[in-house]
C-alpha cells in the first residue's frame, strides 16, 4: 500500500517536471522561462563552488537564528502574558503593530537601524514572533479547566501543572504555529536579503540573477530555498517532538 | 479541602489542615441556586470520619454540586460547613464524574503526580498533629506500582492513559484519590463503566483504603450502600 502511494507521488512529480519541460520548449526563451534542463545545468555550475555553500550556510544560520530567538521569546512572553493579564494588554498594541506593518517597511527601517548584515535575523524574528506568541496564548487558554480543578483538589504544584496539564494543551497549537512560522521565516528572510543584499547570502544571489537576467540561476536558487526551508522545518519539528517526548517520558517525581 | 467556618459565615473555599483524630463535618442551612433555579435550600447534614455515606438522589438534584462545594470548587449562596473539633481545615481528595487524568502520562505518573504533590505540600495542622504516617502512608514509586497492580493489569500501568479503556481509566482515577494523602474522599458516581466483577474488586479496595476516613459516594445504585457498608443519605 505504502509502495503504491510512493509510486503515485513519483509519477505526479514526473508529470509536473514534464509539464515544466514542455512549457520551456514552447516558450523557447531562457530569459523569460528556464526549463528543467537549464536549471540542472545551473545547479551543476553552482554546486561545486564554495560561494554556493557559503551562501546557503549564512542564510540558513541567520534565518534559523531569527526563528529560534522568536520561538524562545514568543513562548516565554506568551506564557507570561497568559499568566499576567496586564502584560498581555501591555504587549497587545506591539503585537498588532508587528502583524500589521508590511515586511518591506520593516526591511527598510531595519536597513537604517542595523544595516544589512543581520537584516534577515531581525526580519525572520519579527515575522515569527507574533505567530508563536499568539499560538502559545491560545494553547494555554484552551487548557482543560476540569484538569485544572483536579490539580487544585490534589494540590499539584505549578511545575507538575506545567508539565502534565499546560504543556500537553499547548503543544498542538505550538506545533501548528511552528509549521506556519517556519515557512514564513524563510520567505520573509530571503525577501529581506534581496532588498538589503548582504554579502554571501541566498538573497544576494537571487538579486544578482535578476540583474544578469540569469533566469535558470534564479530557478536553481529558488529550488535551493524550498529544499533548505523544508529541511529546516523537518529538523526543527523533529527536535521539538523529541524534546516533548523526553519531557513526557521522564518519570513524575514523588 | 474544606475551610472551617464559624457559624454565620457562608461556606466556601478550602484550607489545608488535618484534624488529628475523629472529626465531623457539620453542614448547616446550606443553600445553592443557579440564577432562578434553586438546587437546594437549607440543607443540613452531619458527616463523621470513619463512616461511608452514599449520597442518592435523582439526576440534577444537586449531588455533584454538594461535592463541588465540599471540595471548595464552588461557593454556596448561604450556610456554613463546620469542621468539628475545630481545626482550620480538612484534606480532601476526589473521584470526579469524569476521570480527569493526564492522558499523555501513565497511570503510575498520574498517581505519582497527585500522591507526590500532596506528600510534599506543607499542612501546618497536619504536621503538628503528627498523625501523617498513621492516616496516609507515604508511597514510593514501586509502592504505587504495586497498589495500581491491584486494580489494573500490569501491562496497563506504564502506558499512556489515552490508550486505556474507559473502565481502566476509572480505576486509575479511583486509585489516585485513595492513594493521595487525605482524611476524606469524595466520589462522584465512581463505578460508571465498571463491570460487576471489577466493581466488587474496586469496592474491596475502597473499603480497605478508607478505614478511619470519611467517604462520601454519590451513586444511583441502592446495592452500593450494602456493598460499601455505607449509610444512605438522601438530603435533597
Amino acid at each position: 500500500m505504502t509502495h503504491r502511494i510512493s509510486l503515485r507521488k513519483i509519477l505526479i512529480i514526473l508529470f509536473w517536471i514534464a509539464a515544466w519541460q514542455l512549457a520551456g520548449m514552447i516558450i523557447q526563451n531562457d530569459i523569460i522561462f528556464a526549463g528543467p534542463g537549464d536549471v540542472i545545468r545551473s545547479f551543476l555550475i553552482l554546486v561545486p563552488t564554495a560561494d554556493f555553500w557559503c551562501s546557503i550556510g549564512w542564510s540558513f544560520g541567520k534565518i534559523s537564528l531569527g526563528f529560534c530567538l522568536a520561538f524562545v521569546l514568543g513562548v516565554l512572553l506568551g506564557s507570561l502574558a497568559f499568566r499576567f493579564h496586564l502584560l498581555a494588554e501591555f504587549l497587545s498594541p506591539v503585537i498588532l503593530l508587528i502583524k500589521s506593518i508590511p515586511v518591506a517597511s520593516f526591511v527598510i527601517l531595519a536597513l537604517i537601524w542595523i544595516g544589512s548584515g543581520n537584516l534577515s535575523v531581525f526580519i525572520s524574528f519579527l515575522v515569527v514572533f507574533p505567530i508563536l506568541y499568539v499560538n502559545t496564548i491560545t494553547g494555554l487558554q484552551n487548557t482543560d479547566p476540569k484538569l485544572l480543578e483536579m490539580a487544585r483538589v490534589f494540590a499539584i504544584p505549578l511545575s507538575g501543572r506545567i508539565r502534565c496539564i499546560y504543556l500537553p494543551a499547548m503543544i498542538p497549537y505550538l506545533t501548528s504555529g511552528c509549521r506556519v512560522a517556519l515557512g514564513m521565516s524563510w520567505k520573509s528572510g530571503i525577501a529581506a536579503e534581496v532588498i538589503g543584499i548582504p554579502s554571501h547570502t541566498i538573497g544576494e544571489n537571487l538579486y544578482l540573477s535578476k540583474i544578469y537576467l540569469a533566469t535558470s540561476d534564479l530557478f536553481a536558487w529558488t529550488i535551493v530555498i524550498i529544499l533548505v526551508s523544508a529541511a529546516f522545518e523537518q529538523l526543527f519539528l523533529k527536535l521539538m517532538q523529541t524534546a516533548i517526548q523526553l519531557i513526557q517520558r521522564k518519570e513524575v517525581r514523588l | 479541602m474544606i475551610h472551617h467556618h464559624s457559624a454565620g459565615n457562608p461556606a466556601s473555599g478550602s484550607v489545608s489542615r488535618h484534624p488529628s483524630g475523629p472529626f465531623r463535618l457539620v453542614i448547616r442551612n446550606l443553600s445553592k441556586s443557579y440564577g432562578d433555579l434553586t438546587v437546594w435550600d437549607n440543607l443540613n447534614l452531619t458527616l463523621e470520619s470513619g463512616h461511608t455515606y452514599c449520597l442518592m438522589g435523582a439526576s440534577g438534584s444537586g449531588k455533584t454540586t454538594l461535592l463541588r462545594i465540599l471540595l471548595g470548587l464552588e461557593q454556596a449562596d448561604s450556610g456554613t460547613i463546620c469542621l468539628e473539633p475545630e481545626t482550620s481545615g480538612l484534606r480532601l481528595t476526589a473521584v470526579f464524574q469524569e476521570d480527569r487524568l493526564c492522558e499523555d502520562f501513565s497511570p503510575l505518573d498520574n498517581a505519582a503526580l497527585a500522591v507526590g504533590a500532596s506528600s510534599r505540600r506543607q499542612f501546618p495542622g497536619f504536621i503538628r498533629s503528627g498523625s501523617r504516617a498513621s492516616e496516609s502512608p507515604v508511597y514510593s514509586r514501586s509502592d504505587l506500582y504495586r497498589e495500581l497492580a491491584r486494580l489494573l493489569p500490569e501491562e496497563a500501568i506504564l502506558r499512556p492513559v489515552r490508550t486505556l479503556s474507559g473502565g481502566m481509566k476509572r480505576r486509575v482515577a479511583i486509585a489516585r484519590a485513595l492513594l493521595a494523602p487525605s482524611c476524606a474522599i469524595l466520589m462522584d458516581e465512581p463505578f460508571t463503566g465498571l463491570d460487576e466483577d471489577t466493581k466488587q474488586t474496586v469496592i474491596r479496595y475502597i473499603k480497605e483504603k478508607t478505614t478511619g476516613k470519611l467517604l462520601v459516594v454519590s451513586t444511583h445504585q441502592e446495592e452500593d450502600i450494602t456493598a460499601l457498608d455505607g449509610t444512605l443519605l438522601r438530603p435533597f
